[in-house]
Formats: C-alpha cells, sequence, structure tokens
C-alpha cells in the first residue's frame, strides 16, 4: 500500500501535477480524513509519504497546512464544520492556512505573522486563546511576506472585526505540522543527495570523475548518513502518531530537531559538491537548499531542542512545556 | 520450521540444563546439541536448518533464563570463526572446530592486520610457503585480541607474491600451540594491553585446515569482515542505553547551561541512530549484511567520541582526574577510560575513512578510488 502509493504520488509530482489533481484525481489530501468527510481513512504515515514525494520535487503546494487543518477540523468535534468543510479540502476546491495568535487574544483579533501557506488560501483556521476559529480566507487582511524560501509562501494575517466561527477548543497542531515538515525534508534532502551524486559521477576535472576523490566522495558519504538518520526519526514520528509505542510529543520534536538539521546540511553540501554550478540561480540546489533553512524555523524551530530536552534529557518534569 | 518449534525447543533446553546450576561449556554443549547455537547451521553442527532471523526467538529465551553468551567469551570464534568455517572449511573441519568453538573451550584469535597492513588488508606481507604436505608462516602480525588465551588463529597469508595482491593470498586455520607462534602483549594509550602482537616464525599451517582455495584467501576473508563489522555495527535498542547514557546519567547530577546544545544534538542523534538500527534490520529481514552496515559501525563510533568528549567538559578540572594507567579492569568504568577508549572507536573494524568510502562506492555508487597498485604484483608495490 504504501510502495503503491509512493509511487503514484512521484510520478504525479514529476510531471508537475497541481493541487485540483491531488485532490481530485490521487485523492491524497485527504488521505488522513475519515471516509464519512470525503478522505480515505488512512494515518499520517500515509500523509508523510506524500510529503516526502511533494518535498523531493520542492512542490509549492500548502500540503503540511491541508492535513494539519483536516486534523484540527476532525478534532473539533463540530461536526457542522467538517460537513461543511472537508469535502472542499480533500477535492482540493479550498485550500487552508493555520494561524496561531499570540497569546493574551481569545478570539481572531490583531495580526499573526508568518502564517504558512496563508497567501491565497481560501480558509483559515485561527488558534486564539483557548478556541479554534474558522475565518473565510478573503475576510481577513492577507499581506504576503517575502521570505527566503521561494516555494513555501507565508503572509501576515490581520483580523479586525473579522467574522469568526468558534470550532471547538484550541489543539495543538504543531506535532502534526513538524512531523510532516520532517518528511517532507527527507525528501528534499534525498534529492540532493542524488543531484550531487549524479553530478560527481559525472563531472571530470583532473581527468577522472570528482567522485573518485575522497574529498568529495566522503562528503557524499556523511550525506547520506545525514538523510538515514533523518528517514528514521521522521517515520518514527509518523508511525508514533498513528499507532502509539512512543510519546508524541518527544517522536515530533525529535523529528524536527534531527530532520532540519540533516537537511540544512545535504542541501548545503550539495551545493559544495556541484561548485560554481550549485550556486547560480539556474540550477535547483539554492531553492533546495532555501527550502531546508526556512523550514528549520517554522513550526516551533528552535524550541524544539529545549522541548526535546526538558522531556527526554533534563530528568524532570518538563512534560508540561510546548514548543511555538 | 516455525517461530513456536524454536521456541519450544529452547524452553526445553533451559527446562532440561537450568543456566544457573549448569556449568557453562555444558550449558553450550547442550544449547549446541539442541540446534539452538546458530539456527541457520544444518543439523549436527549447532544448527537446526531455519531462517536466520529465528535465531532472535533462540536467544531471547536464553537470555531471559540467564543462559551465557558466547559472544562475550569467544568473540572472535563466535561472530568470526564460525561463519567463515562453515562456509569455507572441509566437513572434517566443522566436526573438529564448531562444538568447542561454541562451548567456549577452544578460545579463537584473528590474525589479519600487520604492522604495514592496515586499512590496506590485501598488502599484507606475511608469507606462507609450501613445506611438504604443509605449509610454513612467517611474519608479523598485530591488534590481536584474545591472542594469549586463543587456541586457534584464522590467519590470512601471501602464498604467491607474483600476482596483485588480492590474489596471491591463502586462509588458514593455524594451531596457536604451534612453537613458531610468540604473543607478546600491546599497551594502549588507555594503559590497558587488550591486544597483542603476534609473531610466526615458520609456523607450521596443515593444508587440510586451509579455508577455501589457494589465492582465494580474501574472498575468505571478507566473509569474516563482513559480519565483524555487523556485529560492531549491531546497536542496542534501547532509548539512553550505552554512551549517550552516561552522558546523561551524569547531565542530571550537574548539568550545564552552556552545554546543553551539545547534549541535545547528541541525544538526537543517538536516538536517530537507535532507530536506524532497528529500522535497517527490519529492511534487511533475513538477508545478509550490507554495505549499509557500516554506516551504524560510523555513526555509533564518532558518536562515541563526541559523547565523551563532552562528559570530560562537563567534570570541568575533575575530567582531567583519572585512577592511573596500570589496565587495572576497575579503571573502567570511569568516564575519563571510557573517553580515552573512544579513540579507538574510529579505527578499530575498519576505520571512519575506509566506511566512508564503503557507503560511498558500494552504497551510492561512485567510483573507486585512485589505486596504482590494483595489477601490479604484490612485489613490485612500494611498502613503508
Amino acid at each position: 500500500m504504501a510502495d503503491l502509493l509512493r509511487e503514484t504520488v512521484r510520478a504525479a509530482a514529476e510531471d508537475g501535477a497541481d493541487w485540483r489533481a491531488l485532490g481530485e484525481q490521487l485523492g491524497v489530501l485527504g488521505l488522513a480524513v475519515p471516509e464519512r468527510w470525503g478522505g480515505s481513512g488512512a494515518g499520517l504515515g500515509e500523509a508523510a509519504v506524500v510529503a516526502e514525494e511533494l518535498g523531493a520535487v520542492l512542490a509549492s503546494v500548502p500540503f503540511v497546512s491541508t492535513v494539519v487543518a483536516a486534523r484540527l477540523l476532525v478534532e473539533s468535534g463540530d461536526d457542522a464544520a467538517c460537513a461543511d468543510l472537508l469535502p472542499g479540502l480533500c477535492d482540493g476546491s479550498r485550500t487552508f492556512a493555520v494561524a496561531s495568535l499570540p497569546t493574551g487574544v481569545d478570539r481572531p483579533a490583531g495580526t499573526a505573522e508568518g502564517v504558512v501557506d496563508g497567501p491565497g488560501a481560501t480558509d483559515l483556521l485561527v488558534l486564539a486563546g483557548d478556541g479554534l476559529f474558522h475565518v473565510d480566507g478573503a475576510a481577513a487582511e492577507v499581506v504576503p511576506v517575502p521570505t527566503l524560501d521561494l516555494t513555501r509562501p507565508q503572509a501576515d494575517i490581520t483580523f479586525a472585526e473579522t467574522p469568526a466561527r468558534r470550532l471547538g477548543p484550541a489543539a495543538p497542531a504543531t506535532d502534526v505540522a513538524v512531523t510532516l515538515l520532517a518528511a517532507e525534508l527527507v525528501g528534499v534532502a534525498r534529492t540532493m543527495l542524488d543531484t550531487a551524486v549524479t553530478y560527481a559521477r559525472e563531472r571530470v576535472q583532473f581527468g577522472r570523475p570528482i567522485g573518485s576523490f575522497q574529498a568529495v566522495k566522503h562528503r557524499c558519504a556523511d550525506m547520506l548518513v545525514e538523510l538515514e538518520l533523518a528517514r528514521s526519526v521522521a517515520e518514527h514520528a509518523a508511525r508514533t502518531h498513528d499507532h502509539g509505542g512512543d510519546d508524541p510529543a518527544l517522536a515530533s520534536s525529535l523529528a524536527h530537531v534531527v530532520a532540519t538539521d540533516a537537511a540544512r546540511r545535504v542541501t548545503g553540501d550539495a551545493i559544495q559538491v556541484l561548485g560554481g554550478v550549485g550556486i547560480t540561480w539556474e540550477h535547483p540546489a539554492h531553492r533546495y537548499y532555501k527550502r531546508a533553512v526556512t523550514s528549520a524555523a517554522l513550526w516551533g524551530g528552535r524550541a524544539h531542542r529545549d522541548r526535546l530536552a526538558k522531556l527526554a534529557i533534563d530528568g524532570n518534569d518538563g512534560r508540561s512545556s510546548h514548543a511555538g | 520450521m516455525t517461530e513456536h518449534l524454536v521456541v519450544d525447543a529452547a524452553r526445553r533446553l533451559v527446562a532440561e540444563h537450568p543456566p544457573a546450576s549448569t556449568p557453562t561449556e555444558e550449558f553450550l554443549g547442550a544449547r549446541f546439541d539442541a540446534g539452538l547455537a546458530w539456527v541457520h547451521f544444518p543439523r549436527g553442527l549447532g544448527g537446526l536448518g531455519v531462517a536466520p532471523g529465528l535465531q532472535g526467538a533462540a536467544d531471547a529465551v536464553v537470555e531471559a533464563a540467564g543462559g551465557p553468551n558466547p559472544f562475550d567469551l569467544n568473540p572472535m570464534g563466535y561472530g568470526m570463526a564460525a561463519p567463515t568455517v562453515l562456509a569455507h572449511g572441509s566437513p572434517a573441519l566443522h566436526e573438529r572446530l564448531l562444538r568447542p568453538l561454541y562451548t567456549c573451550e577452544e578460545i579463537w584469535c584473528q590474525l589479519f592486520s600487520e604492522p604495514g597492513a592496515g586499512s590496506d588488508l590485501a598488502g599484507l606481507a606475511t608469507r606462507a610457503v609450501r613445506d611438504g604436505d604443509g605449509w610454513r608462516a612467517t611474519g608479523q602480525k598485530v591488534w590481536t585480541s584474545k591472542a594469549h588465551e586463543a587456541r586457534w588463529a584464522l590467519l590470512l597469508a601471501r602464498t604467491d607474491p607474483d600476482v596483485p595482491k588480492h590474489k596471491g593470498l591463502t586462509y588458514f586455520v593455524l594451531d596457536m600451540r604451534d612453537p613458531g607462534v610468540e604473543v607478546r602483549p600491546l599497551r594502549q594509550l588507555t594503559g590497558d594491553a587488550e591486544f597483542n602482537e603476534v609473531w610466526l616464525r615458520d609456523a607450521r599451517l596443515d593444508d587440510a585446515w586451509r579455508l577455501g582455495d589457494v589465492g582465494a584467501g580474501w574472498k575468505v576473508a571478507m566473509t569474516t569482515l563482513m559480519n565483524e563489522r555487523t556485529a560492531i555495527g549491531g546497536g542496542s535498542i534501547e532509548r539512553g542505553s550505552g554512551s549517550i547514557g552516561d552522558a546523561l546519567a551524569l547531565w542530571r547530577s550537574q548539568p550545564d547551561p552552556g552545554l546543553r546544545d551539545r547534549i541535545v544534538t547528541l541525544f538526537a542523534r543517538a536516538d536517530a541512530l537507535r532507530l536506524t538500527g532497528m529500522r535497517h534490520a527490519a529492511e534487511r529481514g533475513d538477508g545478509p549484511a550490507g554495505p549499509m552496515g557500516s554506516l551504524g559501525k560510523l555513526v555509533g563510533a564518532e558518536l562515541n567520541q563526541a559523547v565523551y568528549e563532552l562528559c570530560v567538559d562537563l567534570l570541568g578540572t575533575a575530567g582531567t582526574r583519572h585512577p592511573g594507567y596500570d589496565g587495572d579492569p576497575a579503571t573502567h568504568d570511569t568516564l575519563t577510560w571510557k573517553f580515552l577508549r573512544s579513540r579507538a572507536n574510529t579505527i578499530e573494524g575498519g576505520t571512519a575513512e575506509v566506511l566512508r568510502g564503503i557507503l560511498a562506492e558500494r552504497v551510492l555508487g561512485l567510483p573507486g578510488d585512485i589505486r596504482v597498485d590494483k595489477d601490479t604484483p604484490w612485489r613490485e608495490v612500494p611498502r613503508g
């Protein structure tokens, strides 16, 4: 099942399938949505496979936000809202972004900064105080924010007397988001390792392929190590969310810490192996590097390091801590 | 045969020979005779002829009952000699060698590395020359664990210096009681002498104790080395065990905010390595140990060094106090001894550089290194 899903999504992603095709034709947007609302009732493990393949081609689609939004909607317990919104989420006719407002605000008001996938979202889910709200994307003031990453848009979103519907209590969205982010970064690193290795086999200097020189081949071996470690923590986090066996908070923060470090290192090293070609605008390597660097700051960023320490290293009761 | 039959056989074994009241040799002998030594070996040679993946089921029952682990007592024998003897030895050698190897009545050592042949093992210079119906071996070996207590050795020697290095090697079992064998302990930077130097001076080799064909020694040695790296890189499956466990215990008793980021990085890497070992084992199933086995050994070795460096930094000036270099086993529990010992991790069992080469060439498919000696007769290759 997972292999078939992977092959299908890989073929579609490499062909540049658009958002509606992912929803309507492949049905992968609602993988983790119950069947009665238009989904296929699978788990985060399946969604992570999709995230990896979309990361591998650096698809500029709001997949992570969509899966997080679906999870928030389902867990809100608001069946009417689910029936309203989830079928459109699954077929791709709606696009979602999830905005978190600073503490002290108990309804959509003020500005949420750097909302991932905010530009163009038809629907916004807003975490404010102890509540989860739905806001029509067109009703809020959405100002795109340029970032290092050219492939995942962000926006500052301002709510001023904006109509909002309360769906239920606020639920943590971070762990699901970073689990998918880690899978996506595995795809990002995988493509850049493949690119670097292919280049090192073909590029000839001093009369030999540069991949025969230890300075280059050992760097590639280190990139492989990083990718393998990242894949292990990413799969573990998704498996933990679906089937238990570990603390989901710990597994999620572990995935963030390891996968973001790995992706930044592998994409940066790929540029080095590519040499002059790697620092041109024309070659895609910089886009992967920028995706990796920017992703590391999202959904908690370095706060996951502190959280991992509290959960697994400090050895006291750090379990009430939250990242991001 | 299914798993429950292996489990039943193991339960019968521990019921009939309770480990607590049975001498080690006797228990291991009974285990061998029950076919539970290495379940994938043929019947009569310590096995049941079933899939190697079923070994874990037998091990779990014996371990839970407190049975002895032959790997601890005879690591070279159990981990390397047994698979090599089985794959390349004659039926007579199987009969003679495997049972006392498993019961640990006969300890084994490995005579591969030489002062002039470390990473470039195939360049080794120990010569074996024909002598009547046998051979005589002369040369110097190094980094030999257990040589002083070993009954038998796995010996790789050069039998033809006029062909390229990989083609002129032959693999033998050497009798360590031969008068041509001299063993001298080799003291390491820890002060311990875990290893030995071994001198061979016209040591007698029986041709019937040759493993594989004359000139096929390199291929036979690969059987041994693949099993070595898998044994070293196997890894534990408990979170926070091994070297990172030492760092966690120290951190909890004396945390240092300035070093927090380092312990987070190392803990995350250790846990990622643990999960990778489990993932690779599941993906491999009953298949053979492949080049990816080098990854666990590489990462684990470098991680050990970084972890014990952190421990010494956490200890501050106390991290430089050390009970002494007299090789007293009591010092092996100290963080400073582990810190010093970890320097060997990236050298023994394949250097970090060799392992990176294996990952790059055999997993990623990058081209081989420049080799000036590949097609040159061994005799003409410069040595230093």
